[in-house]
């Protein structure tokens, strides 16, 4: 009994490390806007923030799991187009907001599927397979979209209500982003896929020849990338009004930051869930915090590389 | 140049590896340095060379005392080491691999492409060997790799050349090439020491050969005044005694059945069976195909021919995934690379391959999951600090125990062990035969792959003997056993593993 607790508490101090480097790095920004700006630690702005915060997180969310397995998704800000842009073309033409929105969670597995497949049955790295999916649902958002943004969705209550609607004062996508994240802690921590996953990143060889299904696995992990990306792109659609089509560019490399920043490990093997939501929070508080303090886009940038910078030379003591 | 070698001791970690080793190299000589696999061979040559500092003892070239404490000092003064994994770059042409650090300049630094070309051609010409010097490394077969590496040695004027196998993977129109290039070579009064265990290539270029065994001396022999029996038993001449605890042995039906089991190029129409309870020792030298006929069963890697029974039912086994479903365990040759997640912790190790075991519909059973860590740490004797601790944590014998623990819960028909106590201390090793004889008497077939022929004499009721991708023979290692000449013995074992024949 005792060297069970024992064995449990290991496992779980080892793994609250991982992190520590980042939650101390949010704790201090936290601190420090609360004390500079009253704007900042308003009730209201908290809920904003996480608001804004929802979006990369779900993103982030399944780009955690593609990356324990080894790989990268590169794709998900074009998928994010391409699947909001058809939901609002559906809706446009008639089809009922609901059916679209589900239609379009069901292309989400579709094209996630493509960048699995591309990595497991045509044996191409990660980074290439889903630059070259990236670029490919990118071009195809612009031919369907012709270039034009899709607007005029009409007041449906699901569509309205997944990005605009509040529920017990919080805002439903952060809603969503908690249901989402206490889900990918259920799979990644007390399912055998979660275990399949980590085993592939942390060892690939040695996974397979204990009976893993590897190329399964990872093609899980793309599907789920796809889905969480068409999810959060619901949600733009539904803050927006609009579909635009140059929109998610450059997501991935926000929910890359915020994985990283997680502690998670580029490659694979090691990292965790509630990792990724402390860097995508610390991502949402820098945005907002200097926004507050009217700091220059261009500077914001400069900031949160260095503050990526700071949170992986603290983990990396260890 | 003559090179000896005095009253070599060297231990690595403790473990004694060289004990009072001594060895001579004349003038204008090739000359063989035999013993099993882990005699000593390798350190003896790389202390020569300065990749190891020796202990103690005493290296003279030439009457003269050196002691190089880097490679390139040994090569400044005319001795070179081939190695057998060949370190050259593959994406870099043959002249850019042998000018690699000495490259010929022109004024201001810039590399004279020309006059190293005209050099490279210039060398392998004096070889008898065309290889175009502007081909990538890479796209050269690896005998072709040796002869560029010879060239690259003769390049620095050379005196004494070390092979360690160097026709391992070579064809036999390469060998003979091989052959004649060291002989021209030794009448321009280049020697060679030539790492083997091919019997009748020793045989056939060598003047004189030093034995050694468990790091000791053992002779040195003039070739034409021996001959092969006389220098196997000089190389193995040992007692097995009871390091390997005796088995209650009783062997049941077949579970296991290969026939005409072909991947082309790597193995060819081996065909044996293994029946419940019994341990089938799989003998050869290296890279004869032992572990890929082993990989090929398990279905990580593919075949092209043959069949697969498993208890009287044909099967087709395309992943370890399938393999494991038919209760077909694997312990893997190299138990860091591909047994174990080595940062993680025994327990997710031991439950990968058994996630249905500790589940229901895909969600984990922490308490069964825990459990089943502990039993395997309790029934294997894993010394550790709990089953949390990381498996780089543990010593080499203590993590094979843990790839042991993968398997013992799938309930195995069949294991495939691949030189299951590579790296393992001796207290370790007679347990982890111990546990191999529990399984045994439990039932389970047993496959074990090993190069060292005492532990395939101490613990098999058969011996597969693999040459060159084929079964050269399957002995009987019972106790007893009949007079016909086909007895596993060491003698008969070497004398299959080389390619010679039984009478």
């Amino acid at each position: 009994m005792s060297a069970e607790t024992k064995n449990e508490n290991r496992l779980k101090t080892g793994s609250a490390l991982q992190s520590l480097g980042s939650l101390i790095a949010l704790v201090g920004l936290v601190v420090v806007f609360s004390i500079i700006s009253t704007d900042f630690r308003s009730f209201n702005n908290i809920l904003a923030l996480l608001k804004q915060a929802s979006v990369n997180g779900l993103i982030a969310f399944g780009m955690t799991g593609v990356i324990l397995t080894g790989g990268i998704d590169l794709s998900v800000g074009s998928t994010l187009a391409l699947t909001s842009m058809l939901c609002a073309a559906m809706v446009h033409g008639g089809v009922p907001p609901v059916v679209a929105m589900l239609a379009v969670l069901v292309l989400g597995v579709v094209f996630g599927a493509a960048s699995g497949a591309l990595i497991t049955k045509g044996r191409l790295q990660p980074f290439i397979a889903t630059l070259i999916t990236m670029t490919v649902f990118r071009g195809l958002t612009m031919i369907f979209s012709g270039g034009m943004p899709i607007s005029n969705l009409g007041n449906d209550p699901f569509l309205t209500g997944i990005g605009k609607g509040t529920l017990l004062f919080i805002p439903v996508p952060v809603w969503v982003m908690l249901a989402m994240f206490a889900l990918f802690f259920f799979v990644l921590n007390k399912t055998t896929f979660g275990r399949r996953v980590y085993a592939t990143g942390s060892n690939e060889k040695a996974a397979k020849l204990a009976g893993v299904n590897v190329n399964r696995t990872k093609l899980l992990v793309y599907i789920v990338s796809g889905v969480t990306a068409t999810l959060a792109g619901l949600i733009l659609l539904s803050r927006l009004s609009s579909a635009q089509p140059t929109i998610g560019t450059g997501y991935e490399m926000d929910a890359i930051a915020a994985v990283v920043l997680g502690g998670t490990s580029m490659s694979g093997g090691r990292g965790k869930i509630y990792g990724t939501l402390v860097g995508v929070i610390i991502i949402a508080v820098l945005n907002n915090g200097l926004n507050i303090m009217n700091v220059s886009s261009y500077y914001q940038d400069v900031v949160k590389g260095l503050v990526i910078l700071l949170a992986v030379l603290s983990d990396r003591k260890r | 140049m003559q090179i000896s070698m005095k009253s070599i001791n060297k231990s690595f970690a403790g473990n004694p590896v060289l004990k009072d080793a001594k060895f001579d190299l004349a003038d204008g000589e090739i000359h063989a340095l035999v013993g099993e696999n882990g005699a000593g061979k390798s350190t003896l040559m790389k202390i020569l060379t300065g990749v190891y500092t020796r202990d103690s003892g005493e290296v003279l070239v030439d009457g003269n005392p050196v002691n190089f404490s880097h490679p390139k000092e040994a090569e400044a003064a005319g001795i070179v080491f081939i190695y057998q994994e060949i370190n050259a770059m593959p994406d870099l042409s043959v002249t850019e691999n042998m000018f690699i650090g000495r490259e010929v300049r022109k004024r201001f630094g810039v590399v004279d492409s020309a006059e190293m070309e005209r050099q490279a051609e210039a060398i392998l010409k004096r070889l008898g060997v065309r290889i175009p010097v502007r081909k990538a490394m890479g796209e050269l077969s690896i005998g072709q790799q040796q002869m560029v590496e010879i060239a690259k040695a003769l390049l620095v004027n050379a005196k004494v050349l070390i092979l360690d196998e160097p026709t391992a993977a070579m064809t036999l129109e390469e060998t003979k090439t091989l052959f004649r290039i060291l002989k021209e070579l030794k009448q321009k009064g280049v020697s060679s020491i030539y790492i083997s265990h091919r019997m009748e290539e020793i045989f056939e270029i060598c003047d004189r050969v030093t034995i050694l065994r468990d790091g000791q001396f053992i002779g040195t022999r003039q070739i034409s005044e021996t001959d092969m029996n006389s220098l196997i038993k000089m190389m193995i001449g040992r007692e097995i005694g009871e390091r390997f605890p005796a088995r209650g042995c009783s062997i049941g039906d077949t579970v296991l059945q290969i026939e005409d089991f072909t991947r082309n190029g790597t193995f060819q129409n081996v065909s044996f069976s293994v029946r419940a309870g019994e341990v089938l020792g799989v003998s050869g030298l290296m890279g004869a195909g032992r572990t890929e006929i082993m990989q090929a069963i398990f279905g990580y890697l593919p075949h092209d021919s043959g069949s697969v029974r498993v208890m009287g039912k044909e099967v087709e086994i395309r992943s370890p995934e399938q393999a494991k479903k038919l209760g077909i365990g694997f312990i893997t040759e190299d138990r860091k690379t591909e047994g174990l997640m080595l940062e993680d912790s025994i327990q997710l190790n031991i439950g990968l391959p058994n996630l249905e075991r500790i589940s229901h519909h895909g969600v984990l059973d922490t308490k069964k999951d825990d459990e089943m860590a502990q039993s395997a740490i309790h029934d294997l004797s894993i010394r550790c600090s709990g089953a949390g601790e990381a498996c780089e944590n543990l010593s080499g014998g203590n993590q094979q125990k843990v790839v042991f623990g993968k398997w013992i819960f799938i309930d195995p028909k069949i294991l495939i062990l691949d030189e299951p106590t590579r790296g393992v201390d001796v207290g370790a090793k007679k347990e982890i035969y111990n546990v191999i004889n529990r399984l045994a008497e439990k039932g389970v077939a047993i496959l074990m792959v090993s190069s060292e022929l005492p532990e395939i004499l101490g613990m098999s009721d058969r011996v597969m003997v693999v040459h060159e991708g084929k079964v050269a023979g399957i002995l009987d290692n019972l106790t007893g056993g009949d007079d016909s000449g086909r007895k596993a013995t060491q003698e008969n074992i070497m004398i299959l593993a080389t390619g010679g024949k039984l009478e």
